[in-house]
C-alpha cells in the first residue's frame, strides 16, 4: 500500500513539475494556460490520493478525498472563467510567424 | 523530499507572478503556486504528525484559491486588460 502511495505522490509531483515547465517556457498566454489547466489539476488529483492512501480508513482520509474531488471540480472552471475574462478583453493569441491570423472579437463592444 | 519539490517549483512559479507581461499571466501564476500550496500544506501535516489539523486549513485554501480566482476574472472581464 505504501509503494502505490509513494508512486501516486511522485507521478503527482512529475505532473506539477511539467506544468511548472510550461508555465515558464511557453510563449503566449493561452498555451500557458494549456500547460497549468490540466497539469495541475492532474498533479493535485494524483497527490491527494496518494496522500488518502498514506493515511488509512479514518475520516481525514474522506476528507483528503472530498479535497480532491473540489479540485478537480474548481480547478477547470477558474481556468475557463480567466481563460474567457482574457479572450473577452482582446488578448491576441500568438502564432508561429508573428502574424494575426483571427481578430480576437470577445462579446464586450 | 517532496515537500522540498514543490517549494522549488513555487520559487520558479514566483517568477512569472512577478515579471509575467500584463495581468492574466500574473493571475494564472497566483493559481498555480495556490495549488501548490495546498499539497505543501498536507505534507507538512503529515511532516508534523498532525494531519486531521492541516487538512481543515488545506480545504479553506483550496476554497480561497478558487474564489479569488474566480472574482479577478470576473472583475478584469468586466473591466478590460490593463
Amino acid at each position: 500500500m505504501d509503494i502505490l502511495a509513494i508512486l501516486l505522490i511522485s507521478m503527482g509531483t512529475f505532473f506539477f513539475f511539467t506544468s511548472t515547465i510550461g508555465l515558464l517556457r511557453l510563449p503566449d498566454f493561452y498555451s500557458r494556460m494549456h500547460a497549468t489547466g490540466k497539469g495541475d489539476t492532474l498533479g493535485a488529483l494524483l497527490s491527494l490520493l496518494g496522500l488518502a492512501l498514506l493515511c488509512g480508513w479514518s475520516l481525514t482520509s474522506l476528507k483528503i478525498l472530498f479535497i480532491s474531488v473540489f479540485v478537480f471540480i474548481t480547478s477547470p472552471t477558474a481556468t475557463h472563467a480567466l481563460l474567457r475574462a482574457a479572450f473577452d478583453s482582446k488578448v491576441k493569441p500568438w502564432t508561429k510567424d508573428g502574424k494575426i491570423m483571427r481578430e480576437a472579437k470577445g462579446r464586450r463592444k | 523530499m517532496d515537500s522540498l519539490i514543490l517549494s522549488i517549483l513555487v520559487f520558479l512559479c514566483l517568477y512569472r507572478v512577478v515579471f509575467g507581461p500584463g495581468v492574466f499571466n500574473r493571475l494564472v501564476g497566483a493559481s498555480v503556486i495556490g495549488t501548490k500550496t495546498l499539497i505543501i500544506l498536507v505534507l507538512i501535516g503529515f511532516l508534523y504528525g498532525r494531519v486531521e489539523m492541516f487538512i481543515d486549513i488545506s480545504l479553506v485554501y483550496a476554497l480561497l484559491n478558487f474564489i479569488v480566482t474566480i472574482s479577478a476574472a470576473k472583475y478584469f472581464q468586466r473591466r478590460g486588460a490593463l
